[in-house]
């Protein structure tokens, strides 16, 4: 019985704490934001050759970095949960996932507006930008295997194996399509050029990044927490939990 | 000797049975009655491995059981027939035997299958034998494995008068050859010279 | 080892002739999609030269995901697929050898008949070979990495559909690498080192997915 109550006082014990948790994220975040959004809009210069129109790398470089770093952590989640059968890391992988797609999506995006105003197309089939499209396929084929599997034992270890498949596979995707970049278009754009980058440019694009963490963080445990809640519904704390709220 | 001790199963959101322990010693016969539902053949499941446990362990001679050389020592039959529609009842016991690292001469494989009352049928497509007779081209593996474990599931389902007897000979002389057998039935179970243990699940 | 691979070839080789039917849609799918690019794109040959390669590959890709639904689904619907995992044997060696036998039967024909269509493209002699070389080395590679999908979804609601989410974008490095094989050829440059790609994505597939489609098959029976 030991085990038994280890296992299942996990998630019990984690739900109070990612509750006090997550405004102190949410909290982290907005400062941050607004923080970043100062540097970027008041404090960083005017681009010589852009003019204002670059300022949304602001945006789309913390996005495209989160999307690919989310990725790999929720890989990483869903691995451990495979192997040491924690309930927890299979609940925190598929909590990250829409937040992933989402910064996927808001990455696209915002780079099809930058490249419309900079270089007068949408879409321009660059590297960085194709393997961006893929990773997103690459989640939404996550979200929709774990969700058609009703045994949520079997879509946390399915969709752990796809994630990791998948991560092994980002690399050699990006390689792919780099290859193929080159060998269709030569020099393409590229759409970040570090040297001519002021410092403030950098500082601001940090202290966004840094703000897409907390809330990367802060919504993850809010949505490990409903999760948590749904799966364990018939458990005596979910019923506590249940009990105070109303 | 299969141990289980202290099984817990989980299907869906449905814990079908919790604290389930017993000991199967060679020479003995295990019959697992319950209602439909109650979780008959996913107990059947644990004790082969084929899901594990969401509490508990099983073990095989005192090690964990699960692995090659634990599934050396099973055989599995199913509540589906596990036969190929395309292959003939020969071919399919062939490759079952097979599979299971215990291949057949021509002549052991049509033996067994005359003696399921299967001769002048080896070389028709299972597509074109009946319910039964698909389910005796199956039970042919009871007369050719040397597996000590017998797990089966619902094995007299389908089954004429005439092989449930043959099927419950089988399974006595198999008990007492040192042998074991874990199964599930409905129908009422005379083994010969046997008194099975029972365990109810509800 | 060696023994117990060829014992499943020949099962499933032999369950594939007796249902031959089906190896001839999969066949026949891939025909009517590549012909039926011509009609949607002009026969203006400049342009179909230069769309073959790129259209031979994804049609092989959409025909070799039809066929992937059947490589575990007979097992598993009649229980045979519990007998291959209880079996005292590495299950990674039966899923390689259902795999071989699935690629006999359905990749192996599309690059059989891709220089035909190529024809059709009107492609140089030595670009078709370069493309039945694409896709002698490629197609394996879309057999071994659709069999994690094909396991993943075994058995779940809109199987097919799911299926080819999850497995179209791991299949782009073989889509570039085989079809930029032909276009380097056709733009004067050697094909080498696509194929030498493609040869590396085959080996590297070949040793890791059978045992990740092994435990994608545990799972999806537990």
């Amino acid at each position: 019985m030991a085990i038994n109550l280890f296992k299942f006082s996990s998630p019990a014990t984690f739900y109070p704490v990612a509750g006090k948790l997550i405004p102190v994220f949410y909290g982290l975040a907005a400062i941050l934001t607004v923080i970043g959004l100062y540097l970027s809009f008041f404090v960083a210069p005017t681009d010589a050759t852009q003019g204002e129109v670059y300022r949304i790398i602001f945006i789309h470089v913390p996005a495209a970095w989160m999307s690919m770093f989310i990725y790999l952590v929720m890989a990483g989640w869903a691995g451990l949960g495979l192997i040491l059968n924690t309930r927890l890391s299979s609940m925190m992988a598929q909590a990250l996932a829409p937040t992933g797609a989402m910064f996927t999506f808001v990455a696209l995006v915002t780079g099809a507006f930058w490249g419309k105003l900079a270089w007068g197309t949408w879409w321009d089939w660059d590297a960085r930008m194709t393997s961006e499209l893929i990773l997103l396929f690459l989640y939404i084929g996550y979200m929709s295997l774990t969700a058609a599997i009703d045994d949520v034992r079997r879509a946390d270890k399915a969709g752990a194996i796809l994630a990791l498949v998948g991560a092994v596979n980002v690399p050699i995707i990006y390689f792919s399509v780099k290859w193929w970049n080159t060998l269709h278009q030569g020099a393409s754009v590229s759409l970040i050029r570090a040297p001519s980058m002021a410092k403030t440019m950098l500082l601001g694009m940090l202290v966004m990044a840094l703000a897409a963490w907390m809330y990367s963080i802060a919504v993850a445990l809010s949505r490990a927490r409903l999760i948590m809640l749904e799966r364990e519904k018939n458990s005596a704390w979910v019923q506590d939990v249940l009990e105070k709220k109303s | 000797m299969l141990e289980a001790d202290n099984l817990t199963c989980q299907r869906g959101e449905r814990i079908l049975f919790t604290g389930l322990s017993f000991t199967l010693a060679p020479g003995e016969l295990l019959q697992i009655g319950g209602p439909n539902g109650s979780g008959k053949t996913s107990l059947l499941k644990l004790l082969c491995g084929l899901s594990p446990p969401l509490e508990g362990a099983i073990r095989w001679q005192g090690a964990a059981a699960r692995g090659e050389d634990f599934r050396r020592n099973l055989l599995y039959l199913g509540h589906q027939n596990a036969v190929k529609e395309e292959l003939t009842a020969l071919e399919n016991l062939h490759i079952a035997s097979d599979f299971a690292g215990e291949p057949l001469t021509d002549t052991q494989a049509l033996a067994a299958l005359a003696h399921m009352g299967l001769a002048g049928r080896e070389h028709l497509p299972a597509k074109v034998l009946s319910q039964g007779q698909k389910r005796r081209v199956t039970l042919a593996r009871l007369l050719v494995s040397r597996a000590p474990l017998w797990i089966l599931d619902e094995p007299l389902t389908a089954l004429d008068v005439l092989a449930v007897e043959l099927i419950q000979s089988r399974l006595a002389q198999h008990v007492a050859q040192q042998g074991m057998v874990v199964l599930t039935t409905h129908q009422a179970l005379q083994v010969p010279g046997v008194t099975p243990r029972r365990i109810e699940l509800c | 080892m060696g023994k117990l691979l060829l014992t499943v070839i020949r099962r499933d080789l032999l369950l594939a002739y007796r249902r031959r039917a089906d190896v001839l849609t999969t066949l026949f799918f891939f025909v009517i999609v590549v012909s039926l690019f011509p009609l949607g794109v002009g026969p203006e040959m400049k342009t179909l030269r230069l769309i073959a390669p790129g259209v031979v590959w994804v049609a092989a890709l959409l025909a070799s995901m039809l066929s992937l639904q059947r490589l575990f689904a007979a097992d598993y619907q009649d229980g045979t697929l519990e007998q291959m995992l209880l079996a005292p044997q590495p299950l990674a060696v039966i899923v390689l050898g259902k795999i071989i036998a699935h690629w006999m039967v359905s990749g192996l024909p599309l690059a059989l008949m891709a220089p035909l269509l190529g024809l059709q493209f009107d492609l140089p002699p030595e670009a078709l070979l370069v493309l039945f070389a694409a896709l002698l080395l490629g197609t394996p590679v879309l057999s071994l990495i659709g069999a994690i999908g094909a396991a993943l979804t075994l058995g779940v609601r809109g199987g097919g559909v799911l299926l080819s989410l999850l497995v179209l974008p791991l299949y782009i490095p073989a889509l570039i690498f085989g079809a930029g094989a032909v276009e380097a050829y056709i733009a004067g440059v050697s094909p080498e080192g696509h194929l030498s790609l493609l040869a590396a994505l085959l080996i590297f597939s070949g040793l890791a997915t059978p045992w990740v489609t092994a435990l994608a098959l545990r799972i999806a029976m537990e």
